[in-house]
This record gives C-alpha cells, structure tokens and sequence, in this order.
C-alpha cells in the first residue's frame, strides 16, 4: 500500500481532515504495530528547530530520524538520556525510527529507573487531532504547569489521540565514564533482590538489568553507574561491597563493553533470533520471581530492576491469564492471539475511551489499537 | 479579578445539602457555621477571599466518595483543598461551592524500601512522607519551600516542584499511582508500583490538572535512598548576565547539580538585611548544590569553581562544614520571609528558557521602574523558573492592581522569550486570564475537552485555570431537576 508521507503540519491537518477511513499512523514503522487503515507516515516532516546546549533542550520535528538526532548531541557530548529502545531486530522491522515514534509510545531504556521515562523528557508537543485540528500543549522550558499536561497525555498514546509533528524535549550530558558490576549465575529472586538492593543504595544506579539463564549459557546481572571516572571507579567498589552477599563480582570499566552490553538489554537482542511471542510486562520488581514462576518463559531479560520483564513464550500463550492477581500490565511486543495492550478496568476504561472520543471522534487515528 | 456570581438555587439549598451529608460524615466532619467556614476562605494567595458554602473533611475514600455523589446530585460545586498553600488561588471557593478538605487523611498506608515506592493517603504533608522514610535513609525527592505544610494532594494537583528538581525532577516524576474519587462518585484507581501505563498516561494528565479532574485520596510515590552528603557553593558576580553565562557553562561542562539557585541584588539585600548569613554586596549570587560521597562532593566542586572563575566573581565561598552549608542555604530560604518584611509581596514563577536569563532579566527591571514598583527575583537557574517577588502595599487603594498588572507584563514576557506563565505554582484564578498570551482558542479547547471527559457537569473547582468566557456555557447550572 502507498504510505501518505505529508511535508507539513498543514498538509497533514488537511489529510486528516479530509480522510474517509481509519488511518494508520507511523513514524518509521519500526514497532511492528499492524493496524488496519491507510498507511501515513510523519518521515517527510524531518529536521530539528532548535539545539541549545546550554539550555538542555532540543525541538524537533516528529518524522526527524532518531540517529540524526542523536549525532546532534554527540557532537555537544549531549544524549537522550532515557535510552530509547531500538525495537527493528525484536520486531524485524526495517524502517528508520523517528523521534515522534520514540514519544508516541513513551519508548524508554534501562536508564528509565533513574533519569526517567521519554514521558518524562517530552517538554512540548504540537499535534494534529483526529478532526484535522492543529494544537499546542507544553513548551520547551524545563518546568512548566500552565494547564494541563496533554504532553504526558500523548506520550504512550501512540497515535491514537493525534498525531505529533514537533516535539520538544530535555537533554542530558553524557557521562564520562561508565561501570558494570556483574553477576554470574544469580537465580531470579536472588537477581531481583541484588537489584533492589544497588538501587536502594546512594550510589545512584542508572541501570540494573539481570539476563535470565538458559539455553545462551549462564545468567548475568548488571548494575550500571555513570559519571565522571574517579566517581564511577568509587561507587561501583562500593556497590560490590554491598552485594557480597550475592557472590563474587567483576567490574567492567571498557566503555565498548559497557555500552554493548547495555545495548543488549536495551533492544533486547537476546530474542533477536529466537521464535516465539515476545511480552513486555511491566510489575513492581519484587513480583518478577512469581510472573517468572508462572510463565515459566523460554527465555526472559529483566530491566528497570525487575520491574520490566521482557519474556519470549510460545506464540498463543495467553500470558494476561497467567498473571491474574499480579498488579501491573502485560504488552504484546511480538506475536499473535491478542491485542496488543492490555484491556483497563472498567473505569479505566471508560475515561480512556471518552478521551478518544474527544480528540478522534470519528475514530479513525489507529482505531482498536488501544481499545 | 472575576470569579462566577454564585448560584442562587444552590445557596437555597444550603439546610438540604446539610443534611444529606450527614448521613454520609460524622457531624465534626461537616463544617457549616459561618463563622468557621471563613478558615477556609483563601489559600495562600491572600488578595482573594471569599468563604465557602460549607466544608467537609471526610476520613477515607468511601466518604469521599459519598461526599461527591450527593454533591453531584444536587449540582453542586466542588472545590478540593489540601493544605491551603496554593499561591495561584487554586483553592479559592466561591459561595456556593462546597471545600472538600483531604486533611484528616493523613496516614501512611505502605512503605516497601524494596521497590522504592510509599503509600499514603493524599492529605499527608510532603515532608512527613520523606519523615515516614527517614529512619532508612530514604527520602521523598520533590521540596516545595512550603514542604512543611503543603499535602501531597495539592503537590499532585499543582506538580509542585522544588529546590533540588533539576536532578530529581517535579511531583509528576516521582507519582506513579492514585486512587482517585470522580465527581460523580466513581473510584478510580490509575497507576500503581509498576513504571508505566497499561493504556494512555491518565495519571500524567491528572497531575497537574488542579483539582478539577478528580479528587485524589491515595498516592504511590517513588523514594529514593538518600546521597552520601551534599554541600553548596555560593558565588557572587558583577551582573546578571555574567552569573547566567555561568549557569549555562556549568550544565553544560556535564555536571549536573541537584541545585542551581539565583538571587539579583535587591533580593540579596533584603535576604541579608533579614536573616544576616553574610552574602556578599554583589548584582547577583548562585548558589549550586552538588550531592555525593566527600571525595566526589569536593571533585565537582572543584570543577564548578574552575567554570566560576573564568567568569571572573566577586565571591566563592565552599561549605567547609554543615554550619556553613546551612548558613549559605539560610539567605535563600528565607527570600520570602525577607521580602515579606519589606512590604506584601506577590510571587511569580514564570519560566523562560535559560539563555534568556538576562534579557528577561534586565526587561523586569525595567518594567519596575515603569510601574514603580519594587521587585527582587530569586529562583530556580538551573531550570529557568524564574521567582520575581513583587512587592505592594495592600493597604493602599490602587496598589493589589498596579502590582498585578506589573505581574502580567512579566508573565506576558516570560512566554515571549520562549517560556511560560507559571513553572510549578500552577494557573488557579491568578493566571487564569493570562491563558490566552500562551495558547490559542484551539489549544485550550484541547484541554477543556479532557475536564469535559472526567468531569462533564463541569463542577469540580470549575472556575479556574481557564478563562471564564471560554467555559461560560459549560459552567452554566443544569435546569433544576428537582
Ligand atoms: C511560602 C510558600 C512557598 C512555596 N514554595 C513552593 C515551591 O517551592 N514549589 C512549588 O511548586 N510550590 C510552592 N508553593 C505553592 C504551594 O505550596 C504548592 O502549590 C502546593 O503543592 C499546594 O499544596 P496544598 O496542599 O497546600 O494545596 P491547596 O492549596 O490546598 O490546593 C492546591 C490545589 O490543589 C487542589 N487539590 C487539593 N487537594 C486535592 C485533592 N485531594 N484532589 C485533587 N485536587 C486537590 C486544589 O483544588 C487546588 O487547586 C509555595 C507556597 C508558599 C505559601
């Protein structure tokens, strides 16, 4: 199908003024999210306004490639500090993802405990609705309550409330030095209990991430610190004198190291070639063991502290059933048999559907997608 | 300032409405007389009063619940209030609306240092959440200055913000579940321990909503461990501009304090005259917090003294102890204080991008001397939420109004520069009819549109945050039912 790929906000608003049907939204179509509806892309609406380091914030225009922005940075020794995940090789997609694709669906990385979620960096937005109306909300000022917060609203609401076309957001430095503590053969309780206990710490702990062991060889847990190298040397001795108790331990200090193995929690490679339905599966850390115990996946990586379970089952497996009585929620990354979100109590529910109501009222922004 | 005249038919039905509540409260719980109704006429933002219809301080969620229902039924205005520390007006009654006071829930429901999250009823004050962590060295990261008495509840509803935001970010950072009561009655819950959302971000839009969505009764909040040990540096510089260049070139260089905080001259002056923590006669002064172990503290110190003294200061002082950390941190913490021993004060918190410092700056001056009227500024620098604290004397005829429409202009200015009327103090009825200089007819129908979802009868605190006219016709009291 001809994917509709509008070069201005204008041109969208009038497209979707204008639509009969549903349409289905995308930046780089890299999530694999399959809705029914006439393919419309925010690519061609690329490049950045406006870089000020000084100020930390960048704005952006939706269909602005992730790498571009990214180079931006680096040459500032600036970077998106929620580490957005690159979902092609789980999803085997192939497109480019675009920065309104990473703010549309609140896509956040293992720095995600620390620093914060996308939602949390998404300063400004405009958007079209689904009535082809243009909108601002937010700004690109740091700290900014006048009115509603509709920018939190429509991070994570991917695309079904209106499309983004310009978004604005905080940056960070980068850190000059990065450590990782590692743990050879913890069990899943074992691991999540380390976890809590490095970021339960004051070492300020941007990363704790534990890769379930299996048929790949032996588990691994990884507790990162960030910062400059005296500090980073400090705090990651301190952290393995705090988890003695969990066995031995080594510190990786190689910065290639590091980041290719954070790299590999955050796009999770290890079910890059591995069939089956892909879950992400968001709890309080301390119910990881018992999701684990119940599901008992193929497969699983463990971020944000246990608190994200990434979980490779056989396609089908209905894992929404298996966590009954488990608070949290359960996302269908990959595979088939049920809808991709998990459906909301009812109230819940119902607010959800009224504010799609408001913003879509013919339904036809990625209809079903979220209920 | 315009507020809604107060429905007749609602006032008529003041003995009704008595009584029906006291079917749901117990009778201490439901507050009547008018002479005691009057504690609740104002919050913080003391230029407007106006004493409510009645007041009820219900226990639990159930209560709550009951409480809207009836109020519901009968059409009645409702307006939430925590503490009563809002500086926008956010917890101002009108005559005919009842105060719905979350202060008798105040209890601590769960504290799991494991997951890092607390559970508290939302009446509880923002420092006794951090006070329940404490004894595990936990603390609860957003500090507002009114910490002391301000609930979690407003902080929710206005996403308050503190001195140490720029590392730990605002109240909707470190929010991740509420129990929330609709007006109609409903419970709803949204969120909880887990870091995100099944469905859209509900919590995200109800943070900082003002009350007007919901009524919230619990709160999960995120706690952290708390660092090693802090200390501050003070830096005094010839001018505005060179103290903002110095702002920027410290976040730059990839240190990141958890505060950077600014004082102009006559802020300095004041604070000095007023509390003596012996700051230096200087245009402008910065103080910039660092956290960690001692050998870290002293390494970013010595870092953010070397970009300091590129910019050539007139003072550097580094804590050596707690008592000079203290005394240094005195001087800021009692800015308020201070210019309130001067004269009455109103208190702006627009924010503008940090590059436009001393532009805006230098145009608030100016400004002052047009209007002549005295205003010093102090505030966050690190994130560009500015503090102008203006000052009037509310007992001379004329003066409220010349100091609010200086006010406007500085507002209409911080939005010029690429900023916005208000950083964490929220709209309520001070800004409300600023709204239009930052967004358009569309922009804000896109929010009313969201109030119209979780609140259509438009009763919960519907005066506020939006300019009347543009909520006129949906305010308007339904045909009587009865
Ligand atoms: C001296 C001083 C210093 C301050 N410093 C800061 C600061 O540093 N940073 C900052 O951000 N603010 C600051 N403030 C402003 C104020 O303290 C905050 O806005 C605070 O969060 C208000 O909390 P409260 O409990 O007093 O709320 P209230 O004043 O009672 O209410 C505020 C708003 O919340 C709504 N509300 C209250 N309870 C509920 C509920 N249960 N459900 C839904 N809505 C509800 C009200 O309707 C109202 O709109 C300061 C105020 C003062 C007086």
């Amino acid at each position: 199908m001809v994917v509709d790929c509008p070069e201005t906000e204008a041109e969208l608003a009038e497209r979707i003024a204008a639509a009969a049907g549903p349409l289905a939204i995308n930046g780089g179509g890299t999530q694999g999210v399959t809705v029914d509806g006439n393919p419309v892309s925010t690519r061609a609406m690329a490049g950045l306004e406006l870089y000020e380091p000084g100020a930390l914030t960048m704005v952006a225009r939706a269909g602005t490639p992730v790498v571009e922005i990214a180079d931006a940075l680096a040459r500032e020794n600036q970077q998106l500090a929620f580490e957005p995940r690159d979902l092609r090789g789980l999803t085997g997609t192939s497109g480019e993802p675009t920065i309104g694709g990473v703010f549309a669906t609140n896509t956040s990385g293992p720095r995600r405990v620390q620093a914060g979620a996308a939602r949390d960096f998404l300063l400004g937005i405009r958007f079209v609705d689904g009535a082809g109306q243009v909108a601002k909300n937010g700004g690109r000022v740091m700290k900014n309550v006048t009115g509603y917060d509709l920018v939190k609203l429509m991070a994570g609401a991917h695309g079904t409330l209106g499309v983004l076309t310009e978004v604005s957001f905080k940056v960070l430095p980068k850190p000059e030095c990065t450590g990782v503590v590692r743990i050879v053969g913890l069990a899943d309780d074992r691991a999540v209990a380390a976890m809590s206990r490095a970021l339960g710490s004051p070492y300020d702990v941007t990363g704790a991430a534990h890769l379930m062991g299996g048929a790949d060889g032996a588990a691994v847990t990884l507790i990162r610190v960030e910062g400059f190298a005296e500090s980073v040397r400090y705090r990651a001795g301190e952290l393995q004198k705090r988890l003695s108790e969990y066995g031995e331990s080594t510190v990786e200090t190689d910065a290639e190291l590091a980041a290719a193995a954070w790299k590999r929690v955050r796009d999770v490679e290890p079910f890059h070639d591995r069939l089956g339905a892909v879950w992400r599966i968001s709890v309080k850390p301390t119910d990881a063991p018992a999701v684990l115990a119940r599901l008992q996946p193929d497969g699983a990586v463990l971020d944000w502290g246990g608190g994200l379970i990434w979980a490779l089952v056989p396609d089908g497996r209905d894992v929404r059933a298996a966590m009954n009585g488990i608070a949290g929620h359960a996302t269908l990354i990959r595979g088939t048999g049920f809808p991709r979100f998990q459906p909301e109590p009812g109230p819940v529910a119902a607010l959800s559907a009224g504010l799609r109501a408001q913003f879509d009222p013919r339904g036809i922004l990625n209809p079903g997608l979220m209920g | 300032m315009e507020m809604p005249t107060p429905d007749p038919a609602v006032l008529s039905k003041k003995a009704q409405l008595i009584d029906r509540l006291l079917t749901v409260l117990p009778e201490d719980a439901v507050i009547h007389d008018v002479m005691e109704t009057r504690v609740y006429e104002c919050d913080a933002l003391t230029a407007y009063k106006c004493p409510p219809l009645l007041a009820v301080l219900p226990a639990t969620t159930q209560e709550v619940s009951d409480v809207l229902k009836i109020c519901h039924d009968m059409s009645v205005p409702v307006v939430p209030r925590g503490s009563g520390t809002s500086l926008a007006g956010g917890a101002l009654p009108t005559a005919d609306s009842v105060i719905l006071g979350v202060a008798r829930m105040n209890a601590v429901l769960e504290t799991d240092y494991e997951n890092r999250v607390i559970r508290v009823q939302s009446g509880r004050t923002n420092l006794s959440v951090s006070g329940a962590v404490e004894e595990e060295d936990f603390f609860y990261a957003p500090d507002p200055s009114s910490q002391l008495a301000c609930a979690i509840a407003g902080n929710i509803a206005m996403n308050s913000g503190g001195a140490h935001c720029l590392k730990y970010g605002v109240t909707t950072n470190n929010l991740l579940g509420v129990t929330m009561v609709l007006m109609d009655g409903t419970v709803v819950e949204i969120g909880g321990a887990h870091l995100d959302s099944a469905g859209l971000d509900l919590l995200g839009v109800v943070c900082g909503s003002e009350g007007q969505l919901g009524v919230v009764t619990e709160a999960t909040l995120r706690i952290l461990h708390k660092p090693e040990g802090a200390r501050p540096v003070l830096m005094g510089f010839k001018s505005n501009e060179v103290a903002g260049a110095c702002v920027s070139d410290i976040i730059k260089s990839g240190i990141l304090p958890v505060a950077i905080e600014f004082m102009d001259r006559p802020c300095i002056r004041a604070c000095e005259a007023f509390a003596g923590a012996g700051y230096p006669d200087c245009e402008a002064l910065l103080i910039v917090e660092v956290e960690g172990s001692e050998a870290e503290i002293a390494s970013q110190l010595s870092k953010i003294t070397d970009i300091a003294r590129r910019h050539d200061p007139v003072e550097l002082r580094e804590a050596q102890d707690a008592e000079e950390a203290a005394r240094i941190w005195l001087g800021r913490k009692s800015a308020f204080g201070a210019m309130g021993q001067i004269n009455d004060y109103m208190c702006l918190d627009g924010t503008i991008p940090v590059s436009s410092l001393p532009f805006v700056l230098r145009r608030i001056g100016e400004l002052s001397k047009q209007f002549g009227i005295a205003v010093g500024n102090v505030f966050h620098a690190g994130d560009g939420n500015m503090h102008p604290l203006i000052l009037f004397d509310a007992n001379k005829p004329g003066d409220l109004e010349t100091c609010e429409a200086f006010g406007a202009e500085v507002l209409k200015l911080c939005v010029e520069a690429g900023g916005c009327l208000t950083g964490e103090h929220g709209v309520g009825v001070e800004k409300r009819d600023l709204m239009m200089h930052q967004y358009t007819e569309t922009d804000l129908a896109a929010q009313v549109a969201v109030k119209d979802v979780f609140d259509p009868n438009w009763l919960l605190n519907p005066a506020k945050v939006f300019p009347l006219a543009i909520t006129e016709t949906r305010r308007a009291p339904p045909v009587a039912a009865e």
